[in-house]
């Protein structure tokens, strides 16, 4: 794959970073966006706008039916049964927070279990606390081993009939590790709890099959795949979105309003109240056709070959410690480096243009567990090439001399 | 501007070997400092007399040369100098980062002055301005028995 050509379609590798070509290995918090993506917005404002879904004049049609098409188009790319499954978000931190909320109303009370692990983003943790907080229910960690992975039998043994629904990462943001998905899906399914998928490190980096997975849900973070900020993704399986109750109230989101009652049109309707961001779901549909175009076997495979050159490369300084050795790992290299805070690596890195992230990552239960308060992390995007590695190898001998001198 | 212009050989000694990094005896005033983003954290000890002189300062604490190293030279330079003399030199600290106009305060000796200015190469990185001031204002804190934790973040 010709790397060179793709990094070419994304317009930010034009400049210069502190003088230097910039290293950007920062895609687990956000990825840039390719040209396509950023033309299909101007053009989307400059002569397809209209606000969608409610009037009737030829803008407004063109406009909504470029919306529904995107809806069309992430339908195919996860392989959802049918489009009522796919509801935008403003982040995969709403979709979380939709799931904790309409489902958490209605089925989970006093003393109900939420089954979650070690690895998890505060994004899915947070919500499920309110719910802790709000109705008394009780979050179990399933916890992480040394290798920075959770066990599939660490799941099994904290499921009791209490467990109300599991809450996973598909790929952790911190350790990389990839997790077991279907074979919990296939487990929790036969105690009939539903399972959440934070799919935040998962989509942009994984075959998507929503059918295959099984999952009854699965949280999409369209900024780093390629698209714009302000669009998340919740798939929902249409059993779900048949009975949950809307999220948010407000315009476009209602059938039938009275002064002594309120009916709800379906999904994916009842769960998009208000205006949407409606040019940057349309410039999302892109970024698929990005993804598309290349292949996500292709992307996958260049990634592990970048991934797996990076840990060598990375392992070869002594003074370095990766975070966990998960035997499924993707795209992500958290590491220390001994005696130099995580972020002043990162100030030291950005001085050669390499733009890393430095920080507990919003898992902070994680990182206790490793026992360290920060970590640096490389994280890997299409565009990455083992030059980049060299670049951050050699950055990272810089920290050593400046504090080491 | 180079690196070095931040990590300056006198943060990276005292980032290394920070001084009075203890719990000092006898210490009457107290507070937490705690910037949530990077994760840097103080707990900064003082010992109070009744003119409201510090006669001792120490600080606990975990995080990144910048905020250990200023954590370090604050308490040197405070010891023994009056609060109001303290609160002082954190105004033109403050302003030295944010402005970076130049210390001019008379009670500073020329190598009090070197120290401080070591840190003045932080106004080029504003995300790190934070973890040079977390010790200052959780100082101001300690005295003022503000119990509330210092938080960078707002």
């Amino acid at each position: 794959m010709e790397i060179k050509s793709i990094k070419s379609q994304f317009p930010i590798f034009k400049n210069k970073i502190n003088g230097k070509p910039l290293i950007y290995l920062d895609n687990a918090n956000s990825s840039q966006k390719p040209k396509s993506v950023i033309e299909r917005i101007s053009k989307f404002y400059s002569k397809e706008f209209s606000n969608i879904g409610r009037s009737v004049h030829s803008l407004a049609v063109t406009a909504t039916n470029r919306f529904e098409d995107t809806r069309d188009l992430v339908k195919k790319y996860i392989n959802a049964k049918s489009r009522e499954e796919i509801i935008f978000t403003k982040n995969a931190t709403e979709a979380i927070n939709l799931v904790a909320s309409s489902y958490g109303e209605n089925f989970i009370k006093k003393g109900d279990e939420i089954l979650i692990t070690e690895l998890e983003h505060h994004a899915n943790y947070v919500p499920w606390h309110f719910l802790r907080q709000k109705k008394g229910a009780v979050i179990k960690f399933a916890e992480c081993n040394e290798k920075g992975e959770v066990d599939i039998d660490e799941i099994k043994k904290l499921i009791s009939n209490k467990t109300k629904i599991i809450a996973i990462t598909h790929l952790s943001n911190v350790t990389g590790a990839i997790m077991p998905i279907k074979k919990i899906v296939d487990m929790a399914s036969k105690k009939k709890i539903p399972v959440l998928v934070d799919g935040c490190q998962g989509a942009p980096h994984l075959k998507l099959n929503m059918q295959e997975l099984g999952c009854d849900f699965y949280a999409i973070s369209c900024h780093k795949m390629y698209g714009p900020t302000g669009v998340g993704i919740l798939y929902a399986k249409k059993k779900w979105v048949d009975i949950l109750p809307p999220y948010q109230g407000g315009g476009g989101m209602i059938e039938e309003v009275k002064k002594d009652n309120i009916t709800y049109p379906q999904s994916p309707t009842k769960y998009e109240a208000g205006t949407l961001q409606t040019a940057e779901v349309v410039g999302f549909s892109e970024s698929i056709k990005f993804i598309e175009d290349i292949g996500i076997k292709k992307i996958m495979e260049h990634e592990k070959e970048i991934l797996e050159y990076g840990l060598d490369e990375i392992k070869k300084n002594n003074s370095v410690r990766v975070i966990g050795d998960p035997k499924n790992r993707g795209s992500i290299i958290s590491f220390t480096i001994k005696g130099i805070h995580p972020h002043d690596i990162a100030t030291i890195l950005d001085e050669d243009g390499v733009a890393i992230r430095a920080g507990h990552h919003c898992c902070q239960i994680l990182h206790e567990k490793m026992g360290i308060a920060a970590s640096a992390r490389a994280s890997l995007g299409i565009y990455n090439s083992k030059d980049d590695i060299d670049a951050l190898s050699s950055a990272i001998k810089k920290c050593n001399k400046v504090f080491n001198s | 501007m180079d690196i070095k212009e931040l990590y300056q050989d006198i943060i990276l000694d005292h980032g290394k070997n920070p001084r009075n990094k203890n719990k000092c005896k006898d210490f009457n005033k107290d507070a937490k400092g705690h910037n949530p983003l990077c994760g840097d954290k103080v707990h900064v000890y003082i010992k109070l007399d009744k003119e409201k002189k510090v006669e001792d300062i120490s600080f606990e604490g975990e995080g990144c040369a910048i905020s250990m190293a200023s954590a370090s030279i604050m308490t040197e330079i405070v010891k023994g100098k009056e609060f109001n003399v303290a609160k002082k030199i954190l105004e033109h600290f403050l302003n030295m980062l944010k402005e970076g106009s130049k210390l001019s305060i008379n009670s500073l000796t020329d190598d009090e002055n070197t120290r401080m200015m070591s840190l003045s190469g932080v106004k080029q990185f504003p995300m790190r301005v934070k973890c040079a001031t977390l010790a200052w204002h959780t100082f101001m804190h300690a005295v003022e028995g503000n119990r509330n934790t210092v938080k960078t973040e707002k």
